[in-house]
């Protein structure tokens, strides 16, 4: 049985939950079993921000995760907390214009990607999360890039549509890095 | 059936109302469930229907009792401290025999207490959390799937047996986004509802909704014709999951979000030859003695997962009734009980 | 210079978890500002509320309850009646005083209870993410009045110290501000003359302070501050309503 366990996290305002929203809908679109379950509450003022996501062939059992897979990591304080979260063999994603600090564990594979860099060469500093998450699908393989763009006009606001062009570059950018 | 789609349980759970037929909605905010309110807010007026954001949870119970004693369809949804709030009037409801659907999307208490998940509230909702002699029928889904079906049964319910029907979530099922498919119409139970008030119009003797009986006799009187209804819905509203028992060396019970945590536990138990079985209370009250009743003899032990400090585990001791040893495990405050710890519980128990 | 910052004695040396921008932080060290300047830190109490203050039980020096939603007045009144001589307060935002709040401020007002109200009037319900409050102006849009505020569904903002005002057990009733300098500095004035007139024991005082909320009203601190002026002060005037003459 193929399960993806995904831990997102970051800033608030970084497109941490968006981005694991979008995975969660992508997968659901490619007909997997899916959940998605955000950090909530008044640690969100301001502080870090993250959301589980499970991409599963079987129905999904606890949504929270005390381990995970993936692990993608917008600043430093998400790395510190969650690199420790990953199975051996699982898979670190993190901001490296933003975290600077290498990893603890030698058994996991890493991929640093300058996300919010990139996102800026591009101008739109919105854009690093959907740069990490190229990388994500590039090395996971969770979803396809096609269902991807179908989940974003689901995601997306109709007034925002218009974005995805860019938003898809953003990925293919990532998945390239 | 429509197409999947991705949506957080709170929103799932005002959707299925409206889609029930739900016009009416009370409620004060608190987290982890004012989404409920914000999509009541939203979308009430495209269907014409009333979202009021009352000064506090104890106005909108009373609101509800108006609103149900005027023959509607009506919901309130709150979380643990708001629900306290609301007891007066969910006993006066019961008396009065009103109708309508209650959420709670419970935190962890007491107090002010948290903001995460938690299943503190069990004794509250199924041992009367106001007083006087009253039960109120308990749905736990354990999904966000479910979770709309139970909305849409808890308002027929409500209807049929003219009754309070509370959907008990937690924080992770309100705040967690599943595909959920709808269904292109509901099935809604069409109630005789001549009791409600609604202006005589001068054509017949006027409709009383009270709950004041000052004449012990007739106070009796009334509280057996509680029982008989309570009765009548146990018979018949009794819902629940068995997974994997037959054969099981031991059997879990567990409900809504925790239920699923032990769906996990059973497939890594199955590789170290271990078969843990599931028995998922759907509705909370009516407790689902039978099916516990029916495996007593069947694993070496019993074993309740709770979010609390030990509830539910006093249902299951009632109902395994001393034929197996029954054990406990919680976890308190907004923790969750992790897969590890269960299974080396469920290791020690079977030693 | 140096002294002008310094942390008053009775705020605790603790960073405030407060959005950037929001007042509540400046709005405690005034309070704290006073109880260092009447000297009564070892008498006084404090009653925290439920809202985004909850946990201001840590930053004031003096010896704190948390009450429920709504029933800080309550739990001040038995407070001061087993401590008839020590300064009690209570610090509530609109949804806590003026939603679910409202009838124990009244009959605490009512019965000229001898503590200080500080009163926080933030338009919004801060802590659970930006509801409509009983104070959110005509046309506002908040999450639970997606459209504005419609004065038909939602009624009216409802005007606190002008409602207190005419109860007679109500000795000290003022609002203020803190968009600017100058209506800080009246702001802690107010504040002082209220627990003054507690000290006295004349009876309920409350200070109605307009407040900002950056994060739900969706704008940045500087344009919060404006909004506070240009929006809330028409709806809500600034002033004394009653006790201005009040010897203390
Ligand atoms: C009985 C009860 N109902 C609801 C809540 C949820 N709740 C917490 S804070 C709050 C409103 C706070 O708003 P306000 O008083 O205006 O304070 P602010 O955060 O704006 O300073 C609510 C409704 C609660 N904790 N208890
Ligand atoms: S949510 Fe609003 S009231 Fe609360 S701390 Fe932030 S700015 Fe202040
Ligand atoms: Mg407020």
């Amino acid at each position: 049985m193929a399960q993806t366990d995904m831990i997102f996290s970051g800033f608030g305002g970084q497109g941490i939950q968006s981005a694991g929203r979008l995975i969660a809908y992508a997968g659901m679109l490619e007909d997997k079993h899916v959940s998605f379950l955000p950090s909530y509450g008044p640690e969100m003022r301001g502080g870090t921000s993250n959301c589980h996501v499970i991409v599963s062939d079987e129905p999904v059992g606890s949504p929270i995760l005390n381990s995970a897979t993936v692990v993608m990591a917008m600043n430093r304080p998400s790395m510190d907390k969650f690199e420790s979260y990953l199975e051996p063999g699982g898979i670190l994603l993190i901001d490296s214009s933003l975290i600077n600090r290498e990893p603890v564990r030698k058994d996991i594979k890493v991929f640093a990607i300058p996300a919010t860099q990139i996102a800026s060469d591009m101008g739109n500093l919105a854009f690093a999360n959907i740069v990490m998450l190229g990388k994500l699908i590039k090395e996971t393989g969770v979803v396809s890039t096609e269902n991807f763009e179908r989940a974003l006009k689901k995601v997306l606001p109709e007034r925002k549509h218009y974005l995805i062009p860019d938003e898809m570059k953003a990925l293919k950018t990532g998945m390239d890095y | 059936m429509g197409e999947k789609i991705l949506m957080k349980g709170n929103e799932v759970i005002a959707e299925a109302a409206l889609r029930a037929g739900c016009r009416h909605y009370f409620g004060y905010p608190i987290t982890p469930q004012t989404e409920i309110a914000h999509y009541f807010a939203k979308k009430m007026p495209q269907y014409g229907g009333t979202f009021i954001q009352a000064e506090s949870e104890v106005a909108a119970m009373n609101m509800v009792y108006g609103a149900a004693s005027a023959g509607a369809r009506v919901m309130t949804s709150s979380s643990s401290p708001g629900i306290s709030l609301k007891q007066e009037a969910i006993s006066y409801s019961a008396c009065a025999e009103l109708p309508a659907v209650i959420v709670n999307i419970v935190r962890a208490g007491p107090g002010l207490g948290g903001i995460l998940a938690s299943q503190c509230d069990y004794f509250q909702a199924t041992k009367g959390g106001g007083h006087g002699d009253y039960r109120m029928v308990v749905l736990a889904p354990s999904s966000v799937q479910e979770l709309y079906e139970l909305v849409v049964e808890a308002f027929n319910i409500a209807d049929r047996y003219r009754t309070l029907c509370m959907i008990m979530g937690d924080g992770m099922l309100g705040q967690m986004m599943e595909a959920v498919e709808f269904r292109d119409s509901e099935d809604i139970c069409e109630a005789d509802k001549s009791w409600a008030v609604t202006g005589t119009g001068m054509k017949r003797d006027h409709n009383i909704i009270t709950s004041i009986y000052i004449d012990p006799e007739v106070l009796e009187k009334h509280n057996q014709k509680l029982q008989e209804k309570y009765r009548k819905i146990a018979e018949n509203e009794t819902r629940v999951e068995v997974y994997n028992c037959d054969d099981a060396d031991i059997i879990v019970a567990a409900y809504g979000t925790v239920a699923r945590i032990i769906k996990n536990v059973i497939k890594t138990a199955e590789k170290e030859g271990i078969r843990v079985g599931l028995i998922r209370p759907v509705t909370l009250w009516p407790f689902p003695t039978a099916a516990f009743e029916k495996y007593a003899q069947v694993p070496q032990a019993f074993l309740s997962v709770e979010m609390s400090a030990g509830q539910m585990v006093e249902d299951v001791r009632l109902a395994v009734n001393g034929k197996r040893p029954v054990h406990f495990l919680g976890r308190t405050g907004g923790m969750i009980p992790t897969q590890k710890e269960i299974l080396e519980k469920i290791r020690e128990i079977l030693k | 210079m140096a002294i002008v910052f310094q942390r008053p004695h009775a705020l605790r040396d603790t960073e405030m978890h407060y959005c950037p921008g929001c007042t509540h932080g400046i709005v405690h060290r005034m309070v704290a500002e006073v109880i260092d300047e009447l000297g009564i830190e070892g008498t006084t109490i404090g009653v925290s509320p439920v809202g985004c203050a909850y946990n201001n039980y840590l930053y004031f020096n003096c010896d704190m309850v948390q009450a429920a939603h709504g029933r800080a007045p309550a739990v001040a009144t038995g407070i001061k009646r087993v401590h008839p001589d020590n300064v009690v307060f209570t610090y509530q935002g609109d949804g806590d005083l003026a939603a679910i709040g409202t009838a124990e401020i009244v009959h605490a007002a009512n019965r000229g209870e001898k503590i200080t109200t500080i009163f926080i009037n933030n338009a919004i319900y801060g802590m659970t993410s930006g509801q409509m409050a009983p104070t959110t102006l005509i046309g506002q849009v908040t999450t639970t009045s997606p459209f504005g505020r419609k004065p038909e569904i939602e009624g009216y903002p409802l005007n606190v110290c002008e409602m207190l005002s005419t109860l007679k057990g109500a000795a000290y009733v003022e609002r203020v501000s803190t968009h600017d300098i100058k209506n800080i500095r009246n702001a802690k004035k107010a504040i002082k003359k209220a627990f003054q007139v507690q000290m006295a024991g004349l009876g309920f005082s409350i200070v109605e302070v307009l407040s900002t909320c950056p994060t739900n009203w969706g704008i940045d601190p500087v344009k919060a501050l404006k909004w506070v002026e240009e929006k809330m002060i028409p709806q809500y005037p600034l002033g004394n309503f009653r006790g201005k003459d009040l010897e203390v």
